[in-house]
């Protein structure tokens, strides 16, 4: 949001601040609060800052795989014998909802063009790939060295490499979550996890 | 109506570890819907691991306390920050922060959790009257019943939630598809199982519920890092003045019956709820011009409906054993896990549980109700930590939780599966709220609909001849057809040439008040799906 950098009116009235002083200072930096906006302001400016659409390809092949899914599941069911309708077999079911899954992506397909709720993968949607990568590893180490490393590395990596953290917040809030978990966890909830110590 | 169980059930809500339940709910609750991010949804999905370490009882009443807390919280960033905390809150944006400028930030938060608190309580005494009667009306439910009733909750969920409704079908069915995975219960034959072991007794509810909600949301908001940390608005003057008071009055009353009425059906909700009351109160107003500036009547309206939809949405849950949305549906989940199935029975065969739960939310209001406020000025301060902070926090507790439960590290590859899923699911548009509901009820909706088709001989037209699953297929048409009416109806009146009608997914605003400040709202903030419906983990995205 782009806050309008005005001062805000001198109206500030501090009678009965029984909602304690440390208020008072997290507001004393509310000096320029963007103003208030009407409803209708309000709404075109959280339009604009919405992620932007993605275009008509984007959209073809949302549509597309849709339909392959549903094609998939379709020949699925056929596979796993369908019975009749007085007799359901265990495919039955199945093969209803996958028709009904590539029906309706043909409908997306239809409506193509007009559609503006999917989300352009912008140069910054790139960063999700890292974070996902990271994830993979803990599943498979967490049974060989105990959940500390492996929180803690990848506490560590989130801070400083995604969350550009500087090394001294990274280092000490990757320790601090992990020996927190260990506390909640191990020591007070008295869970089964594999620990190292 | 037996008052016995009720006081028994009040009995059960004042042991000490319910109480404590009741309150890490509602603090959690209230957290969650100051911080933008995760959503109630995605909080309760995260936290299921800890259901399996207590109670049916004390999980339920820490998990709802968690959905009507996030209510109160959501208010305090919409009136401090012009922020929605809560897709529900958006309404109060607008007087609320326009109050928040004229330096009466304390009188918006105050009449919001006044008008919370009454609306949430009107609702539970509503309930506690009403739920009774229906579960024993539901109790004569068969196979049919059950098909139609489980198919119109989907179909609502998935038709009123903001975005594409074709999208949120096509949720819906993968869910079901999903729901299929596994042994088939009549016939014993694998399905889908490829082969692989783990998958041979169906998919884990938890981790996905987890995955879709939880990791898909953290995922999706380091797109958008760093976009926060505006300076919130002072807190003054907390209590709203006697004139005030009485100014509101009417306002909340309205609207606690609407968040009631509202919040019962399937797809409705805390949001619609919300934007209807709003709506009414500018409607009715001698002086509707005061609205968008600090109306009190604006913010007292929406907080009393959102609290009492949030309330009364459990209804369905706890008398029919149907989901009304997809905060509801995770719930669901965790009763399952329990081992409890939620249907008309719960009343008789559970009522310790059922009473139980009830009454825990009359204590939850009345704390919520004592903390906001003093609280107001903790939860500001809880705002400023960082998001690269609370990431890392949230996926190592979603990660380590999903593995307590089952001690199997194929559990935590799931969570990053279905995260990825939900993670491109809300880039392409999709809401994954649908998709966990439909999962939640796919297995009850299919073997009712085979023991329906069993029943009738393979005679769909079997649904028609009983009366109460003939009105819901009728009800089910209706909704089904009424956009495509609407859709052709907008063609041809258009005109040729005119700009393409914006097809049928544009029909779910369609629902909305017409006043256009409450229209935009419904479709800006479009990536914050109603949160009490299907929708759930995609609050706060506006919020950037």
């Amino acid at each position: 949001m782009s806050p309008r950098g005005r001062q805000a009116a001198p109206d500030e009235k501090t009678v009965g601040t029984a909602a304690g002083p440390s208020l008072e200072k997290a507001a004393a930096v509310a000096d320029d609060l963007p103003e208030a906006a009407s409803p209708e302001e309000l709404a075109a400016q959280w339009e604009a800052e919405k992620p932007e659409p993605a275009g008509l390809t984007t959209n073809v092949v949302l549509a597309l795989l849709v339909i392959g899914f549903g094609g998939a599941g379709v020949v699925g069911s056929l596979a796993l014998g369908t019975g009749s309708l007085g007799e359901p077999g265990p495919g039955t079911w199945p093969l209803v909802v996958s028709s009904a899954i590539a029906l309706l992506g043909l409908v997306l397909l239809a409506q193509a063009r007009a559609t503006s709720d999917t989300e352009r993968f912008t140069s910054d949607s790139w960063v999700v790939l890292p974070a996902v990568l990271t994830l993979v590893p803990f599943a498979y180490l967490i049974e060989v060295v105990g959940f500390e490393i492996p929180s803690a590395v990848l506490a560590f990596v989130w801070l400083k490499v995604l969350g550009r953290e500087g090394w001294r917040t990274s280092v000490v809030g990757a320790l601090l979550m992990t020996v927190s978990f260990y506390l909640i966890f191990v020591t007070a909830l008295g869970v089964s996890l594999p620990h190292l110590f | 109506m037996d008052i016995a169980p009720v006081i028994d059930g009040f009995g059960v809500v004042l042991q000490p570890e319910n109480l404590l339940y009741c309150l890490i709910g509602v603090v959690v609750g209230m957290l969650v819907g100051v911080l933008p991010g995760l959503g109630p949804a995605a909080t309760i999905a995260i936290l299921l691991p800890l259901t399996y370490a207590v109670e049916p009882v004390t999980a339920i009443i820490m998990l709802a306390g968690i959905f009507y807390g996030a209510q109160y919280g959501g208010t305090i960033t919409s009136v401090l920050l012009r922020l929605p905390g809560e897709a529900s809150s958006v309404v109060t944006v607008f007087d609320g922060y326009a109050l928040a400028r004229q330096g009466k930030a304390g009188t918006a938060l105050g009449i919001a959790a006044i008008g919370s608190f009454v609306g949430g309580t009107v609702s539970i005494i509503a309930l506690t009257l009403v739920a009774p009667f229906i579960a024993s009306f539901a109790l004569d439910f068969g196979p049919p019943e059950y098909t139609m009733l489980a198919l119109l909750g989907i179909l609502l969920v998935a038709a009123v939630g903001n975005g594409s409704r074709t999208k949120a079908f096509v949720a819906a069915a993968i869910g079901l598809l999903l729901a299929t995975v596994g042994r088939d219960g009549f016939t014993g034959a694998e399905r889908f199982t490829f082969e692989s072991l783990s998958m041979a007794d169906g998919l884990d509810f938890v981790p996905i519920a987890m995955g879709i909600f939880g990791l898909a949301e953290i995922l999706h908001s380091l797109e958008n890092r760093g976009k926060l940390g505006k300076p919130p608005a002072k807190v003054s003057n907390p209590w709203p003045s006697r004139k005030d008071l009485k100014q509101s009055s009417g306002a909340i009353g309205r609207g606690s019956v609407i968040g009631f009425v509202l919040g019962i059906l399937p797809g409705g909700g805390a949001v619609l709820s919300s934007l209807a009351a709003y709506g009414l109160e500018k409607k009715r107003s001698k002086t509707p011009e005061r609205f968008g500036k600090g109306a009190i009547e604006g913010v007292a309206a929406p907080e009393s409906a959102n609290n009492a939809a949030a309330t009364s949405s459990f209804i369905p849950l706890l008398t029919l054993g149907i989901p009304a949305n997809a905060t509801i549906a995770v719930i669901f989940g965790a009763l399952l896990i329990q081992g409890i199935t939620p249907g008309p029975g719960l009343v008789e065969d559970h009522p310790e549980l059922f009473w139980g739960v009830v009454n825990s939310m009359y204590i939850g209001n009345i704390l919520l109700l004592m903390m906001s406020i003093p609280l107001v000025g903790l939860f500001v301060k809880i705002l400023t930590i960082r998001a690269s902070i609370m990431a890392p926090i949230t996926v190592l507790i979603t990660l380590i939780g999903v593995y307590t439960v089952n001690n199997n590290s194929f559990d935590i590859v799931l969570v990053i599966v279905f995260g990825v899923l939900g993670y491109l699911m809300k880039k392409a548009g999709f809401e994954p709220g649908p998709l966990v509901l439909a999962f939640v009820l796919g297995s009850l909706l299919e073997s009712n609909a085979r023991r329906s088709l069993i029943l009738f001989d393979g005679d769909v037209a079997g649904f028609a001849t009983r009366p109460i699953s003939g009105t819901l297929l009728a009800v089910l048409v209706v909704v089904l057809v009424l956009p495509l009416l609407g859709f052709v109806l907008r063609r041809s009146l258009a005109g040729r040439g005119g700009p393409a009608a914006p097809g049928p997914g544009g029909g779910a605003t369609g629902e909305t008040p017409s006043d256009s400040p409450s229209d935009s709202p419904s479709d800006s903030p479009s990536d914050t799906p109603s949160d009490t419906d299907a929708p759930e983990g995609r609050t706060k995205e506006s919020s950037r």
